[in-house]
């Protein structure tokens, strides 16, 4: 069988503790054909993710995002995860071109774990969003032509003692937001629920209803964005990241929450 | 005009096996053992950060004697391949069999091709869902592949250590008495006890999803070490 040989290089040649830096050296230079020839616009039905929230409280950071995909207006997955953890005390969430999402995490994670083996210890927080950054700048292209993905990054920085959330733009534009932060379709209908609700001191058990609560009146407002699905037991995908480390909720823990929240504010308008 | 001396080429790999060989005995001795819940591998190594056991993959690991930065590259390299190869195709499609086969070429490739040869010894280990899946490759200076059974040990007194873990090691022993058993046969080749700074220890964590490889080390080591 024919293995493939040991990535060797030679001096000035090597990529370092960078991953992206490393496929691109040992990848032919015409392996990833370009996204889309010609248009401005990405075909219609490219499968979307849409709405994510990222929220710190007291002593780390909850990351969540509702689990519909749509293509167009057909809705291509009920279940489709958009919250990932980065490695060990992060987590990364996008929204966007669910296709170039997917693969923008895959890669995120392994720059991670490779720069850590490689080097011997993890990169900071702000290093690792840092990376991401730069990823998100290494996709604009394909934005400009419809397949935009913007992440949210949050994690629990070991070395202040704190939880905190970054935002990206399309240009690879890094943010630190103070308190938490949304993205996609349906996010401004999260912020708003957030914003009125979010408060220094909240505990995580606390935040965790609130992201949860946050992403069903996104639901409520826009299509793209799925409420909980009590015919299928589908509902939102939360994590919780803190000195512990990042922690996915399972379905039986988010479910008794998310239905212990269903009605409220929606019922009182009747509209 | 000079003519060059003929040298057969018998006694060119002879010369440069004797100079790997030399060059590896001078390092200190390093052992894996294959437990009930893992594999352990255990080095006397006084350096806190230059270490000679490394995490390459999930359940994957890596292990030098010799020349730290000829085994420190290749570890690298290892973790590379392993990488590219988990990103192409999927975490669970990388194996310690494809990557020992992989540093055998190399080895080999520079053992004849190169003015000097590696001065390494190297093991790639991969514990398994069970203790029958574990795997040790052990692997020479000149590519040479051995695929051990229960344990294995690298270095420059390979074979005296190996004789008499032969006699004292059984299957089936829990991580912690592997890191002693480990411990004890390195401090007797030695002819002087070890204290735990003088030991790195790395082990691979059987039935964890994910990433199996952690170092024992601090209070923890000198826990297991009294244990």
């Amino acid at each position: 069988m024919n293995e493939r040989p040991l990535p060797m290089f030679g001096p000035g040649f090597d990529p370092g503790p960078s991953f992206t830096e490393l496929l691109r050296r040992t990848s032919p230079p015409d392996a990833t054909p370009p996204m889309v020839a010609g248009g401005q616009q990405a075909p219609p039905d490219i499968t979307h993710g849409t709405t994510v929230v990222a929220i710190r409280f007291a002593n780390g950071v909850v990351l969540a995002g509702d689990r519909r995909a749509t293509s167009g207006f057909a809705i291509a997955s009920r279940r489709i995860e958009k919250v990932f953890p980065a490695d060990e005390h992060s987590g990364i969430a996008f929204a966007g071109a669910a296709g170039p999402g997917n693969d923008m995490v895959r890669l995120f994670q392994t720059q991670l774990e490779h720069y850590e083996k490689i080097e011997g210890e993890s990169l900071s927080l702000e290093g690792k969003a840092n990376q991401l950054a730069q990823m998100v700048r290494a996709n604009l292209p394909a934005a400009m032509q419809g397949l935009v993905v913007v992440p949210l990054f949050a994690g629990f920085d070991e070395r202040r003692g704190r939880g905190r959330v970054f935002s990206f733009d399309v240009a690879g534009g890094k943010y630190e937001e103070a308190d938490f932060q949304v993205n996609g379709s349906g996010g401004v209908h999260a912020k708003n629920w957030i914003k009125a609700q979010w408060h220094e001191g909240l505990t995580a058990e606390e935040t965790i209803d609130l992201s949860i609560r946050s992403l069903f009146a996104a639901a409520d407002e826009d299509t793209a964005t799925g409420g909980p699905d009590l015919v299928r037991r589908i509902f939102p995908t939360v994590a919780v990241i803190d000195a512990d480390g990042f922690r996915a909720l399972t379905d039986e823990e988010v479910e008794p929450r998310a239905t212990a929240l269903l009605g409220g504010r929606e019922e009182g308008a009747g509209q | 005009m000079t003519m060059p001396f003929y040298v057969s080429p018998e006694q060119v790999m002879k010369d440069r096996a004797d100079y790997a060989r030399k060059g590896i005995a001078r390092g200190r001795s390093l052992i894996a053992l294959e437990a009930a819940d893992g594999i352990v591998i255990v080095a006397e190594n006084p350096s806190r950060t230059l270490f000679k056991i490394s995490e390459i993959y999930d359940h994957i690991a890596f292990a030098g004697v010799g020349k730290y930065n000829e085994f420190e590259m290749l570890k690298i390299a290892g973790v590379r391949h392993a990488d590219l190869k988990g990103y192409a195709y999927s975490r669970e499609d990388v194996a310690a069999r494809s990557l020992a086969n992989a540093y055998a070429q190399t080895l080999g490739q520079v053992f004849t091709h190169e003015m000097k040869p590696y001065e390494v010894e190297i093991l790639v280990a991969q514990v398994g869902d069970t203790p029958d899946g574990d795997e040790l490759f052990h692997i020479l200076y000149d590519g040479t592949v051995m695929d051990e059974e229960g344990h294995t040990v690298l270095g420059g007194q390979a074979e005296t250590i190996s004789d008499t873990l032969d006699t004292r090691y059984q299957p089936g022993l829990s991580v912690d008495d592997a890191v002693r058993l480990g411990a004890s046969v390195l401090a007797e080749s030695d002819g002087q006890p070890l204290s735990p700074e003088q030991l790195e220890v790395g082990v691979l964590q059987r039935g964890v999803r994910g990433r199996a490889f952690r170092r024992v080390k601090g209070d923890e080591l000198g826990r297991v070490l009294a244990g």
